[in-house]
């Protein structure tokens, strides 16, 4: 079990934005994550990949502490954001959200138009004239590159998009917030495509302005887009590092047989 | 199509195994027309009630008119009738009851699907919807002997010296409190009505995707914001209806509420204690002893009246359907 007391130390190179230390996950009594401990770089994309039910959603859903909404799931150990310990149960989970986004596997546009999908978000936490809330809708929605094909319909629902621009509204509602951190969970497994590499490019484009989180299934998404990647299996991080260093040169044999192909 | 069909067993018919034969149509047809009749007998059960209505009310309508509607003198002997009375208390019991029942059966639905620990989701559901199952007869009976003479003693006159001294919705919670009367029959109706509409409500709740509550959560809402401004909008068809469902129920509701309205055709004040009558139960008291002629054809338009409410209310939440839609945007 060397991979268990692995640290993981030193990969990155410039500051840090997140890091897990001694991290457990439990769903009822089953360990679904076994001590991680592993630091994310500032405005970098960090990539999560590995077989289905390694637990790479699981660990996503913490740094928001999403599954505070569900009964018998808890957390042990700490993740540092900003060196703050966000599993602090005096940590307000609702400003927490405000600082950490998230994006899901399927768009899920709220049943209003398309402005005031991204106003209500910003209007949970800040209280905007109604000018500076037209301008920060501008600003999302031209961040998300969904501006030019919506500027004309904005008052329109937002469920009435394609399935692709759903998705990037999702995006724009995520970072109008102006949070530091962007989860996104398998943000284009629903998705054609198209529309997956403008969502690819456009997760290019964010890491200017905010650390991005990405879980995929697909590795050469990881390995098109990310600067890190983390190669996780049954509740563990095996291999964490560069992604064209994993990718090329992976160290651990586990980590080999995964991106090659031959297991997984 | 046939040719198609045709030709698709011929290019198969080396390679594969020889594909279903060609059906005969007559089958298809038939069930066809037998669903048709069934559809169509709905349709025509709804057209004859409506006709036996209107030509059962016609010496009525011919002799009052439209002021049927607007007199609320009801005197059998005499020979005059005005329905202003019994629809004013069917409207007036409905109403107090969807004030009180849809807040709280949005409360029980939010607190089955979002609050509620997991051990008592189904017995609390299930409690929810035995309410629903206990006959119109008992909830009268517990109306008349248990709850109206609680009602009058204690909680009338708190309503009466506290919301009854508000200016304007004051006249509504005044006068003699003796239980029994359009509020009494208002409340009853709520109870009776809440397992319809809180049941409709939580599975409607309970089909909208986690994923959907999630992003709502992500972005950092309470749970209050989540099910308001989220939840509620995404499932506000079936909210409707559910709440259609229970207004319906409570315009109909015959025994309970002539247990407890007091079945009196004189109004003289807007007080809520006020005893009153409704349609459906000026239809119960009086169909039985009613002499053929103006009196059954006046309680024939009654139930005529009953129908056109019932229609109008559904017409209504159509309405007001296409305008939420339109507030979303489309």
């Amino acid at each position: 079990m060397q991979t268990a007391t692995q640290t993981h130390q030193g990969v990155i190179t410039g500051p840090a934005q997140l890091a897990f230390r001694n991290f457990n996950f439990y769903y009822g009594e089953f360990l679904a994550l076994k001590n991680i401990n592993f630091e994310m770089e500032k405005q970098k994309v960090t990539a999560f990949i590995g077989p289905s039910g390694c637990g790479k959603s699981t660990l996503l859903r913490t740094i928001n502490r999403m599954y505070d909404l569900y009964p018998n799931q808890r957390a042990e150990g700490e993740i540092l954001l900003n060196n703050q310990n966000l599993l602090d149960p005096k940590v307000d989970v609702t400003s927490l959200r405000a600082r950490v986004g998230m994006v899901f596997q399927k768009p899920t546009p709220f049943p209003m138009s398309i402005f005031d999908n991204i106003a209500f978000g910003v209007g949970l936490h800040e209280k905007l004239s109604r000018a500076d809330m037209e301008e920060r809708v501008h600003w999302a929605l031209v961040k998300a590159a969904l501006w030019p094909e919506v500027k004309d319909k904005l008052n329109q629902s937002g469920m009435s998009l394609s399935g692709g621009q759903q998705q990037r509204l999702c995006i724009a509602r995520g970072i109008a917030v102006k949070p530091e951190v962007v989860l996104l969970d398998e943000p284009t497994s629903a998705l054609d495509p198209i529309s997956t590499s403008r969502i690819e490019e456009l997760v290019i484009e964010l890491k200017n302005d905010f650390t991005i989180v990405i879980v995929t299934h697909n590795m050469q998404q990881a390995a098109r887009i990310s600067d890190y990647t983390a190669y996780m299996y049954l509740g563990e991080l095996i291999e964490y590092g560069v992604t064209d260093e994993l990718f090329l040169r992976p160290k651990k044999k586990e980590t080999e047989d995964y991106i090659t192909g031959r297991f997984g | 199509m046939n040719t198609e069909a045709i030709d698709m067993n011929s290019r198969q018919a080396d390679t594969a195994p020889p594909i279903r034969k060609p059906v005969s149509q007559v089958g298809a047809k038939v069930f066809g027309g037998i669903s048709m009749l069934f559809a169509v007998l709905a349709l025509m059960l709804l057209a004859g009630i409506i006709l036996a209505l209107t030509v059962e009310s016609w010496p009525s309508i011919k002799a009052f008119g439209p002021g049927f509607i607007f007199s609320s003198e009801w005197n059998p002997p005499a020979e005059r009738f005005g329905a202003l009375i019994p629809i004013y208390g069917t409207i007036v019991s409905s109403i107090i009851a969807l004030v009180i029942a849809v807040p709280v059966s949005f409360g029980i639905a939010l607190f089955l699907t979002e609050l509620s620990p997991l051990w008592l989701r189904r017995p609390l559901g299930t409690a929810v919807e035995l309410l629903a199952a206990v006959p119109s007869i008992v909830f009268g009976m517990w109306g008349l002997l248990v709850f109206a003479p609680i009602f009058g003693e204690y909680i009338q006159p708190a309503l009466a010296a506290t919301l009854g001294q508000l200016p304007f919705i004051g006249v509504l919670f005044s006068g003699p409190t003796m239980g029994i009367g359009l509020l009494c029959a208002g409340i009853i109706l709520a109870v009776m009505i809440i397992p319809y509409i809180a049941s409709v409500m939580r599975d409607v709740f309970e089909v909208t995707p986690a994923m959907l509550k999630e992003s709502g959560y992500g972005l950092g809402c309470t749970t209050w914001e989540v099910m308001w401004r989220i939840v509620l909008p995404y499932t506000k068809n079936g909210v409707v209806g559910g709440i259609m469902l229970g207004l319906g129920r409570a315009l109909g509701e015959t025994m309970a509420v002539t247990f407890v309205i007091g079945n009196t055709n004189f109004l003289s004040t807007a007080s809520l204690f006020a005893p009153g009558n409704s349609i459906t139960s000026a239809l119960a008291n009086e169909f039985a002893e009613a002499e053929r002629g103006l009196h059954t054809s006046a309680l024939m338009e009654l139930g005529l009246i009953l129908f056109v409410i019932t229609l109008i209310v559904l017409i209504l939440s159509k309405l007001l359907l296409l305008r939420l839609s339109a507030n979303e945007g489309r």
